[in-house]
């Protein structure tokens, strides 16, 4: 199976995701690529240090524009919450998935994508974050989280999603 | 595991062909931009219900091909005709029939079949050609139909056909968001359809070998992507090379030998080839851009593949050993996915422009482009071996939307979509089947 199946370990934090998959297709305003802030008083009841927390405080994504691999200052805002996070939480080994909308070709989504999570990665170390610590894979345009024919979709697809694996020892 | 394979060897033997007349008086120039169909006729092959199914399958071949008109059998006034016999030529000329096909199919003792055949020049009074055998596995008699197919395209024609071919391709199925993807093959026509892969993981850009029962294509398998070498009649799969990064767009050589892909590091993909024998890889192109979409002219000199070096997706030529790239592509827009036709006069591509995908020609030397499709996104192209058809994947909007498969002919008429059992994306056309 795919590396991102096997993240996901726990029934809960399956659950999770699936409804925040389904907010984030409902509601597209209210997706987590907002904070920037760590947050960490404010953990909307996840335990401090889980995977849901991160998820739901930090922010796990950050967005593109249209056949750019450039951070815009608000990912790097989120990022740079992620940065802090990740470093005091240091057993989590980190996959960034980088993933392009579908308005490109198949090839050149894959490669587009795998630069997105380059940079992603590359901002997360300049933070700090060990990069032995972080592994990446590009989906190109073959997981799309918004399936709209609409602008509003294609703009939630270009992204990059720091997903934790289970924390080491 | 792969239980799902057959062994597709097939007994085929051509006891007795030889051409009566090679200089047949039809003249039919296909190579002009437009053709008007020439009107012929097939005949029901004499024999029990499989002569007729073949017959059937013959006929709409060559309709599908769009250069042919097929008379209505209701019109034939002539409604038999052994195939050793010659046909009342009048009775063709009433119709205007140009070329008539007729056979008989018998059932060997062994079960094979045997199927004779004839082509006749209806105006001249005289065969194109005549006393064509060939015996078959009873079970694969599509595949007689599509070689005489193709033994009555040549001889109208004067080119190759392209009907005993087969195309693999990425079925999907499941919502958009959740799309599972599978390896398929299945005959020119849609038949036979058969999956290869299991729909586990992630599969894309399945290619032919040009010379073995062989597909390579991209897996997510282990949530490593990387480029597989799958053997179509054992299903024995191998991943090709030990690179560090993702490895995808592959595409086979000429002559079979190596594979050309693109390797990604960072956020750069690079061209590399890698010899099947020696295992020995080379890099051919280096630089912080994206290279990707490899494939050679046909005689193995040269590749075109596509890069945004210069800033946006466009085409470049460069020496198979790699070497400075010319760029080839200056129209208006972002050109993608490059293919070289088999003949070496043309290269397919994707072309980006105004908000729409379209599958377009272009020679080698980036002159004479032509756009074939034009829409909302049409993307991949893949060539028929003769280098005359092409087929592409277009993908209608929205949640509810997905891939269909199309072909369309060189000349940019008769488009026709290629029934699917699912939505179906990234064909790649075999060579004819030996």
């Amino acid at each position: 199976m795919l590396a991102a199946t096997s993240i996901l370990k726990s029934p809960a934090f399956l659950a999770l995701a699936l409804g925040l998959a389904v907010a984030g297709c409902a509601k597209k305003d209210k997706l987590p690529d907002n904070s920037g802030q760590l947050g960490l008083n404010n953990t909307g009841g996840a335990a401090p240090g889980s995977q849901e927390e991160f998820t739901t405080t930090i922010g796990d994504r950050v967005f593109f524009e249209t056949d750019s691999s450039v951070l815009t200052p608000t990912a790097r805002q989120t990022l740079t919450g992620q940065a802090q996070w990740l470093l005091r939480y240091p057993n989590y080994p980190i996959t960034i998935e980088g993933h392009a909308d579908e308005r490109g070709t198949r090839e050149y989504n894959l490669a587009l994508g795998a630069r997105r999570a380059a940079a992603t990665r590359d901002f997360l170390a300049s933070q700090g974050v060990p990069r032995n610590r972080i592994r990446t894979i590009s989906f190109g345009k073959e997981r799309p989280i918004a399936v709209c024919n609409d602008i509003s979709c294609w703009s939630q697809n270009r992204r990059a999603r720091t997903a934790l694996t289970a924390p080491q020892g | 595991m792969f239980s799902i394979f057959q062994k597709l060897f097939i007994t085929l033997t051509i006891v007795f062909a030889f051409v009566t007349n090679a200089n047949a008086r039809i003249e039919f120039d296909i190579t002009r931009g437009n053709v008007e169909p020439l009107p012929i006729a097939i005949m029901d092959f004499q024999g029990d219900k499989v002569a007729q199914d073949i017959s059937n399958v013959i006929a709409n071949n060559l309709r599908n091909s769009g250069l042919f008109k097929l008379t209505d059998k209701a019109a034939f006034i002539q409604k038999t005709l052994e195939v050793s016999g010659r046909p009342k030529f009048e009775d063709w000329r009433v119709l205007n029939v140009q070329a008539l096909a007729n056979g008989a199919v018998t059932t060997l003792g062994d079960g094979r079949l045997r199927v004779d055949y004839r082509l006749w020049d209806i105006f001249a009074s005289e065969e194109v050609f005549g006393g064509q055998r060939l015996e078959i596995e009873a079970k694969f008699w599509r595949r007689a139909a599509h070689i005489i197919s193709d033994k009555i395209y040549e001889g109208l024609t004067g080119e190759k056909g392209y009907f005993d071919t087969r195309i693999v391709f990425v079925d999907e199925s499941g919502p958009k968001n959740k799309r599972v993807k599978r390896l398929a093959i299945m005959d020119q026509d849609g038949a036979n359809v058969r999956t290869l892969t299991r729909g586990s993981d992630l599969v894309l850009t399945p290619r032919f070998s040009p010379t073995r029962q062989e597909i390579t294509y991209m897996s997510f398998e282990g949530g490593q992507p990387r480029v597989y070498l799958l053997q179509i009649e054992t299903g024995q799969r191998e991943v090709v090379g030990n690179f560090p990064g993702m490895t995808f767009s592959p595409r086979f050589s000429p002559d079979g030998q190596k594979i050309v892909m693109s390797l990604q590091q960072d956020g750069n993909a690079n061209i590399y080839s890698m010899d099947l024998r020696s295992r020995n890889t080379t890099r051919l192109t280096s630089g912080a851009a994206i290279d990707t979409a490899p494939s050679y002219a046909p005689d193995g000199s040269r590749l075109v593949f596509e890069s945004d070096r210069g800033g946006r997706q466009q085409l470049y030529v460069m020496g198979a050993n790699g070497g400075e790239p010319k760029r080839i592509s200056f129209g208006n827009g972002r050109y993608s996915t490059p293919v070289w036709s088999p003949r070496g006069d043309l290269i397919a591509f994707t072309k980006q422009t105004g908000g729409q995908f379209l599958i377009g020609v272009m020679k080698p030397d980036g002159s004479g482009e032509r756009i074939l499709a034009e829409g909302f996104h049409n993307e991949g192209p893949t060539w028929a071996p003769n280098g005359r058809v092409l087929m592409f994947f277009r993908e209608t909007p929205g949640a509810q939307g997905g891939p269909r498969l199309y072909s369309i002919d060189l000349t940019g008429r008769n488009e026709r979509r290629v029934k699917t059992p699912s939505f179906a994306s990234d064909p790649a056309w075999s060579p004819l089947l030996d």
